[in-house]
């Protein structure tokens, strides 16, 4: 994989060369654990809830669900905060979900320009991109240069419907089901889902992509 | 405010750059700010809103040239120093200096999953009927209160459309300043991308934000 930028960062694990943020925090945990305001063993708890048990395979799950399943797409269509729970994909920046369904006539992307608000029952923790300046500023302005940027290029009579989540509803974009995966059952159509799919800026992979 | 957060029709960050296959997290302090990001939020010395505040007040060249998580932690910091929790020689020296503050809970590893699987509903009781119907044409209100707000400036002065009506939500603009939740009704508003930016858009094309009463006038 070629990074064309520079991860020094990586190095996180070697002592000498821990940077002076590191070397902060670290500093600021000793000090709320010293006064008892933070239970260290509650921060791994979180940090490995957030990296291994939630993220984007829960929403393609979902998503995979309602491709194969028309009574589960009318529901999460119409109340996907209980549609989504029902898979216990439920809490925290996920407590008031709306899902929007991608057709060949709209198409939805979803942003959050103020902060880095994202569904994270749904989709785990957002990529650096979604909170970061570029996409925030653009996402509003110039969705379809952004969406072109990800490798989305649509027609002109496609509409655009950029979601800028600015309150606490939290939005999960249903993509188009591809052609060709008539018969897949739904663990198979769930690995066509990608993070990007439910973001909005991307689309599901192409079925010949995925192994049966 | 209209502060370095507030990014929504800026230009010149370049281009968006997804890194492939990212990871979580990038570094071990990462995760540590994360997590004592959410551990100190589950004590209730602060709430969402009153966490957002902080970090939206950073001076809007260091929160521009700042990582996400060195943003979470410049705001982490500036709570801890409002609520006195920690004085800025306790900072400087990583060492307990004065007595803790009590605070109403502190977050065990046993309590976690079922704080994150619980979550913090927003919805309240409404207390007054809806000022504004599905279909109304409103505008966002000309105001630019110097505390916190989450009505984006590029939607200030724009006419849109009631789209959808979501019940009363805490009033972040009231809750981030010891206001206490204020329930407003929520909305989502339709722009069209020709409103917001001019006549060269997409004529199809639009933006839609969810909105409180109190940002909205009729138009």
């Amino acid at each position: 994989m070629n990074h064309d930028h520079d991860h020094d960062h990586h190095d996180h694990d070697d002592a000498t060369a821990m940077s002076e943020t590191g070397l902060r925090v670290k500093a600021l945990e000793s000090l709320l654990v010293e006064k008892g305001y933070v239970d260290p063993q509650a921060l791994d708890r979180l940090i490995e809830t957030y990296e291994h048990k939630v993220g984007p395979r829960n929403g393609a799950r979902v998503v995979a669900r309602a491709w194969a399943d028309p009574d589960y797409k009318r529901w999460l269509l119409a109340d996907a905060t209980a549609a989504i729970a029902s898979f216990g994909y439920a809490g925290r920046q996920s407590e008031h979900m709306v899902a929007l369904e991608n057709t060949p006539e709209l198409h939805n992307m979803v942003v959050c320009t103020l902060c880095s608000c994202y569904p994270w029952g749904v989709l785990g923790l957002p990529p650096v991109w979604y909170k970061s300046a570029p996409y925030r500023s653009r996402a509003v302005l110039e969705p379809r240069r952004v969406l072109a940027e990800f490798g989305v290029v649509l027609a002109e009579d496609t509409q655009v419907r950029v979601w800028d989540s600015t309150a606490e509803l939290r939005y999960l974009v249903l993509p188009m089901r591809p052609r060709g995966t008539e018969d897949w059952t739904q663990e198979r159509l769930a690995r066509l889902v990608t993070r990007d799919a439910m973001i909005g800026t991307g689309l599901p992979l192409d079925p010949g992509m995925v192994a049966p | 405010m209209n502060g370095g957060q507030d990014l929504g029709g800026m230009m010149g960050f370049g281009p968006i750059d997804p890194e492939p296959d990212e990871p979580v997290f990038h570094a071990r302090w990462e995760q540590r700010v994360f997590a004592a990001t959410l551990a100190m939020g589950s004590t209730g010395m602060w709430n969402i809103d009153m966490a957002r505040h902080a970090r939206e007040s950073l001076h809007p060249a260091h929160y521009l040239t700042s990582s996400y998580y060195q943003i979470w932690l410049a705001g982490l910091t500036r709570l801890l120093g409002e609520m006195n929790l920690v004085t800025p020689e306790e900072l400087a020296s990583g060492r307990q200096i004065e007595q803790p503050l009590p605070v109403p809970r502190v977050l065990a590893a046993a309590d976690v999953d079922r704080l994150m699987s619980k979550g913090a509903r927003t919805s309240r009781e409404s207390r007054a009927p809806a000022r504004f119907r599905q279909g109304d044409r409103v505008r966002g209100r000309n105001m630019h209160p110097p505390g916190h707000t989450r009505l984006p400036r590029y939607l200030r002065g724009r006419q849109g459309e009631i789209v959808a009506l979501h019940g009363a939500h805490v009033f972040p603009d009231s809750n981030a300043h010891g206001g206490g939740e204020d329930p407003q009704w929520l909305y989502t508003v339709r722009f069209t991308a020709r409103e917001l930016w001019g006549e060269d858009r997409n004529a199809s094309d639009s933006v839609h934000a969810d909105l409180w009463e109190p940002y909205l006038e009729p138009a």
